[in-house]
């Protein structure tokens, strides 16, 4: 989808971005992280030219970015950022509309779209439509932030940050609704954050930079188990690199199905970092497990946390 | 007049106000003062000046010797603002105290009408004493209206209901007989254009600022090379005496007129005007233009950018709308400035109402001065609410 071939940029004498290549996969969840001055954010705008890379090539869809009109390559590609730039002067409704409306859509499909949107992200419609941004909580802000960044359906979604400034229960929530955007898109989305236990939550791709370079590429789990040097190690946590594992997977992963146990149950959906704690908390080493719904749905041993995914 | 709400007057605390039968034991202190001051103005100025012709200067008529038979129903509105002070505080007795205000000063000026049609012959001024009630009524009025709070909209109205009475009284022919209207009878063609003249010189040089200094601004912000040395060469400008700049004009404008007379300038009279009059305005807008466009979050810019929307977009649809504000108040800034210079421009030749005022100068007849002194008064006033009523509009949805 997006193939970074040999890009750097340099401030003057600093080097922001040096000889990286990158290849943004359709349909991934490619999360960029890395401490401030990693390049993270320099190469996520260099995707749609709000920054000009000096040299290398950025294809997008197999096509040079630079053959392109600034503003079309923008349009195809929806961008939330972290202090959200809602427009004040605007209501939600025609925040959200912003790039349907440059794209010439006709009204009764934006309004539609709107609503829509203002669905999907939790907001009812009849009641935030005609607000102005101002009226509105930080994290209803970045809601509206990210639906304006999907409003005209892009091929590609780049966030910069988009939870940075949030609380930690909203940037949560926030967090499980661009999971579920994405499992039920299917949208290829590249996301810059610093905060390694948001990127390990969302990514199924991981990037860790620094000084301008790509340290290691991989899955979440990949980096987590075969961390490339110490440098990784250290980033990811040296010391709670096993707990964040478990926090990858879950404990549906483990079940043991028809198995019954005593004492309170856990969820089959969530992850065997939870499920970790909750024996600890219980001085337990079996515990029942329920489905979404809460029936049983089996039990999980202490040692399964060991055992290798089924 | 732009007290920022909740930093209102004095209120009296609230531990104060051990109300009884309506009266609070701690008064409004503004209003007492102001009530005291009128007490003593009424009392120790007179209030009309009485003189046989314009020359001869007039003797004083104290407010005691005018008022007697029907005329003593002014003591009532006097009597009600005196009230007003033991009054408990609240909207009620706000309210009282404009209204009354309002009515006191209507009064006093039907007093003066009246006064001068009943005398039927030399010239009847208003006097010192009228001066300073008319002052303080009007403060009592607006410090009353300011204390309930309002919204720009009904400050305006609220302010132009408590000087309603005095237009009417104006416009129905109850003050004729005033040496003031005399003058206004006398010379109504001449006032009528040089009105015409002013509004002329003003909506000139009001076009020509936003003509000249919006796209400055815009300039300046964009290349802050052009944008620094630009400022600072307005600010010289600011500095020079307006006669000066004026004057300064003639040499360069009549040089011009010989140059192309298809022009239809001169070195005198409405160009030189209008230019030295936009010359001073192009700092306030230029700089709120620029301030206008500098304060805009900048993620909000980049958030336009990165969406795709294009350079003329990011400036009609959010850097315009979002500078808005800024650059109304400084048009308000340069119009009531202008309004106010424009008197000068009459020294070179350009008219309007500074032409009056200057007539009224050199003859010594001061009601001349004020016929052209109090229209420029009114004209700014009215220019400046407009302002402020457009200004509020364009907030109206902003935080």
């Amino acid at each position: 989808m997006i193939d970074i071939q040999n890009v750097s940029k340099r401030y003057g004498d600093a080097v922001a971005v040096q000889d990286l290549s990158l290849t943004i996969p359709r349909g991934e969840f490619t999360v960029l992280i890395g401490g401030s001055g990693s390049g993270k954010s320099t190469t996520l705008k260099m995707i749609n030219r709000l920054i000009e890379h000096d040299s290398g090539r950025i294809l997008f869809n197999g096509e040079e970015i630079r053959r392109f009109r600034p503003e079309e390559i923008r349009r195809r590609m929806g961008y939330a950022i972290q202090s959200t730039g809602l427009f004040p002067h605007w209501t939600v409704g025609r925040n959200i509309a912003t790039v349907p409306q440059l794209l010439g859509w006709p009204a009764a499909r934006i309004a539609a779209r709107v609503d829509e949107l203002l669905h999907l992200l939790g907001l009812p419609p009849d009641e935030f439509r005609e607000r102005r941004p101002h009226q509105l909580s930080g994290g209803q802000q970045q809601r509206v932030g990210v639906a304006r960044a999907l409003a005209a359906d892009p091929e590609v979604l780049l966030m910069d940050e988009p939870f940075g400034a949030l609380d930690p229960i909203t940037r949560g929530a926030l967090q499980e609704e661009m999971r579920r955007v994405h499992r039920r898109s299917g949208k290829t989305i590249v996301l810059v954050t610093h905060d390694i236990d948001e990127a390990l939550g969302l990514a199924t791709r991981l990037v860790l930079l620094d000084q301008g370079r790509i340290v290691q590429a991989g899955t979440p789990a990949e980096l987590l188990t075969r961390p490339a040097n110490d440098f990784v190690r250290d980033f990811l946590g040296r010391s709670e690199r096993g707990i964040k594992l478990l926090g990858l997977q879950t404990v549906a992963s483990r079940l043991r199905p028809g198995e019954t146990a005593e004492g309170e149950p856990l969820q089959a959906e969530g992850s065997l970092r939870e499920a970790l704690s909750q024996f600890v908390a219980h001085g337990s080493e079996r515990l029942p497990v329920v489905d979404a719904h809460g029936r049983p749905a089996g039990a999980l041993h202490f040692a399964d946390l060991l055992r290798p995914a089924a | 007049m732009n007290r920022p709400r909740g930093a209102a007057l004095p209120w009296p605390a609230a531990g104060d106000r051990r109300a009884r039968g309506g009266l609070a034991a701690a008064p409004n202190r503004v209003l007492l003062v102001l009530v005291l001051a009128s007490a003593a103005a009424a009392f120790g100025l007179p209030l009309l000046t009485q003189a046989p012709n314009r020359l001869v200067t007039g003797t004083g008529i104290g407010l005691g010797a005018l008022l007697h038979g029907p005329r003593l129903a002014l003591l009532l509105p006097a009597a009600a603002l005196l009230w007003s002070v033991f009054l408990r505080p609240g909207r009620v007795q706000l309210l009282w105290t404009a209204g009354w205000a309002s009515a006191w000063l209507a009064g006093l000026v039907a007093l003066a009408g009246s006064h001068a049609a009943a005398v039927d012959s030399g010239r009847t001024s208003f006097g010192g004493g009228f001066w300073v009630l008319a002052v303080l009524a009007w403060l009592i009025a607006a410090d009353a209206v300011q204390r309930l709070r309002p919204g720009v909209l009904a400050r305006t109205l609220g302010l132009a209901a408590v000087l309603s009475p005095v237009v009417v009284l104006a416009l129905s022919g109850a003050l004729d007989g005033l040496s003031l209207f005399k003058e206004y009878a006398n010379r109504q063609e001449v006032f009528d254009a040089a009105l015409g003249r002013h509004l002329q010189i003003v909506g000139l040089t009001l076009a020509a600022t936003l003509l000249l200094g919006v796209p400055l601004g815009v300039l300046a912000h964009r290349r802050p090379a052009f944008g620094g040395p630009l400022v600072a060469l307005l600010n010289i400008v600011q500095t020079v005496p307006s006669i000066a700049l004026f004057g300064l004009l003639m040499a360069p404008l009549a040089a011009l007129a010989l140059a192309w007379p298809g022009l239809g300038i001169g070195g005198v009279g409405l160009a030189p005007a209008v230019v030295a009059l936009t010359l001073y305005s192009l700092l306030p807008v230029v700089q709120g233009t620029l301030t206008g466009l500098r304060e805009l979050p900048p993620a909000v810019l980049e958030a336009a950018i990165g969406m795709g929307l294009t350079p003329r977009q990011v400036f009609w649809r959010v850097e315009v709308p979002l500078a808005l504000p800024l650059l109304l108040s400084a048009l308000r800034l340069t119009t009531v400035q202008a309004i106010g210079l424009a008197v000068v421009a009459a020294l070179i030749g350009a008219g309007g109402l500074g032409a009056i005022v200057f007539q009224g100068l050199l003859s010594s007849a001061i009601d001349l001065v004020l016929l052209g002194v109090l229209p420029v008064v009114a004209f700014a006033v009215v220019a400046d609410a407009v302002f402020a009523l457009l200004g509020a509009w364009v907030q109206r949805t902003r935080p």
